[in-house]
């Protein structure tokens, strides 16, 4: 099981296991969904106090669930500009393998890229995110 | 010697040598491939067979005079008889070559649903259908006005007869549409006790054979289906062609599906008449190769035989109910089953389950299965699924339970 050693690490397991950015909150400026009709999986992004606070409500694997928790934390404080270049940044990762110095745990989802069939659940988050975020320009 | 010669003592280990796949490493291990029921493995014989055919004998059907054309011509239409045997219809013409039995469906609500069908009358699907036997009935509802009903089962994964008898209690249902063998919980349904349900209260029964016609004997004329589809590639054969058998009374009074060539009797700007079926529902250029490749997985079937091949498999999935049972949550608990079990594991998503058996070289389908709503009737988003085939092997299912105890093991 070496081999997936690199995909189902502790930083993954841990955080899916035990999100701390799970949850509705009660008020929140724009919200978007990401859906996967391949698998049924389903993410939905929270954004509160102008994108710099990220909630989410997941229903999918660990891989889904870790990259929502961990995009939480990464995107948290930043503008809707920054936060577009870091998922560039992030999907160049996932469909490349090849780490970024810049991305720090985002990183830990690295191994994704050799599971063409799972890319897709490290980024359904970020599209999700991605739509609140036009949601609210817009709105 | 070829497994195939053989039929009556069941040898497994030939058998694997007859599908060259097997053979082959993922991941720098042995392929084990429980994925059967979306689409099977293909024996040395169908390849072998659409190969031959593009070597040495190949021409557009129907259409040519010369040498080449009427011998492909011949091997095509001979796929038609084996197939008519295979399900032991009545007569040749009775047997439609479609694309899949998702194409088999749709042309049956098309053609059949938007003539022989009125606004107001019903159509009862079952809850474990696969999203082939939902989608065309929906669409011909939205266009056409007819009334579509979900029949519950129950929480077993058998058809709910009750709910049935409720669907069907004001007359108006025309059509039953309901699986042979559901490709999730594994369940067979009764199929000649539907038949008979359907015609007594006037409605025709038309059976998603696509599971079922893998691993049973299947006689068209003993259940009285008035309509039975399936696909090729479930059966050993090549992805691309595809059955709809349909009693001879019932395909005279379609429309065609498709208007092109080899449908008609005759064409002028005016008016266009249409040939006579099995040919009405077939527009333009088969799937020649494809069918001839389909016959050849027939004969291999057949060879090895539908009671040596039911025997196999339901060893097998004894044994797999047996040893996964302990391990995971098996979804359906049918009497009578086949070798498709649908499982879900406490804390691990079915994806996970599935890449991490894809490591250890074990294939199996993670997800809803084209079954959302059955999904949902489980109280589920998604399951893992092993399903077997006449190739499996004990130690595969071994190999199966020996993964899981890996995932459960990262998942702990």
């Amino acid at each position: 099981m070496s081999e997936t050693a690199e995909l189902y690490q502790s930083i993954i397991m841990g955080r899916s296991k035990n999100p701390v950015h799970a949850g509705r909150p009660e008020i929140f400026d724009a919200e978007g969904e990401g859906d996967n009709p391949m698998c049924g999986d389903r993410v939905h992004v929270y954004v509160q106090r102008d994108g710099s606070k990220i909630f989410h409500e997941s229903r999918g694997c660990a891989i889904m669930i870790a990259s929502a928790e961990l995009m939480a934390d990464a995107v948290a404080g930043l503008t809707a500009e920054q936060i577009a270049e870091c998922r560039a940044a992030f999907e160049a990762v996932v469909n490349t393998g090849t780490k970024n110095p810049d991305l720090g745990e985002l990183n830990a989802l690295a191994g994704v890229s050799e599971y063409r069939s799972r890319i897709r659940c490290a980024t359904l988050p970020w599209s999700a995110l991605a739509l609140a975020l036009e949601e609210q320009k817009n709105g | 010697m070829s497994a195939v010669l053989k039929p009556d003592f069941f040898d497994v280990a030939a058998i694997r040598r007859d599908f060259p796949i097997l053979s082959e490493q993922v991941h720098g291990r042995k392929l084990v491939f429980l994925d059967s029921a979306a689409s099977a493995q293909k024996p040395r014989a169908v390849i072998d067979a659409m190969v031959h055919s593009m070597e040495t004998q190949y021409a557009n059907v129907h259409r040519g005079l010369h040498w080449m054309s009427e011998r492909t011509s011949d091997a095509y239409e001979g796929v038609r008889d084996k197939v008519a045997g295979l399900i032991n219809a009545a007569s040749r013409e009775e047997i439609v070559f479609t694309r899949n039995a998702t194409e088999s469906i749709n042309l049956v609500a098309y053609t059949y649903g938007r003539t022989a069908l009125r606004a107001g009358d019903a159509i009862v699907i079952s809850e474990m259908e696969h999203h082939a036997n939902i989608v065309p009935w929906q669409m011909l509802r939205d266009a056409y006005g007819v009334e579509l009903r979900i029949a519950k089962i129950t929480d077993a994964g058998e058809v709910d007869f009750e709910s049935l008898e409720e669907k069907f209690a004001d007359g108006n249902v025309k059509l039953l549409a309901i699986t042979h063998m559901s490709n999730v919980l594994g369940t067979y349904t009764p199929v000649e006790r539907l038949a008979k349900f359907a015609h007594e209260r006037g409605a025709k029964i038309l059976l998603d054979g696509s599971q079922a016609v893998v691993h049973r004997q299947v006689d068209v004329r003993a259940i009285d289906a008035d309509f039975y589809v399936f696909s090729g590639h479930k059966l050993y054969g090549p992805s691309g062609i595809g059955v709809l058998y349909a009693k001879r009374e019932i395909l005279e009074a379609m429309p065609p599906f498709m208007g092109g060539g080899d449908m008609i009797a005759s064409v002028s700007y005016e008016k266009s008449t249409w040939a006579k079926p099995p040919h009405r529902f077939e527009a333009g250029t088969p799937a020649i190769l494809e069918t001839i490749g389909l016959g050849a997985a027939i004969d291999y079937v057949q060879a090895v035989g539908f009671s040596a091949i039911a025997a196999h498999e339901r060893a097998l999935t004894d044994h797999a109910l047996n040893i996964l049972s302990p391990l995971v949550k098996i979804l359906g608990r049918a009497q009578d089953r086949g070798g498709v079990i649908s499982f879900t594991m406490e804390g691990a998503h079915a994806h996970d389950i599935a890449t991490l058996l894809d490591r250890q070289g074990i294939a199996v389908r993670a997800g809803h299965h084209c079954a959302e709503p059955l999904m949902g009737r489980l109280g589920v988003t998604s399951t893992a699924r092993a399903s077997f085939a006449l190739y499996t092997t004990m130690e595969e299912i071994d190999a199966l339970a020996a993964g899981l105890v890996r995932v459960k093991q990262v998942f702990a």
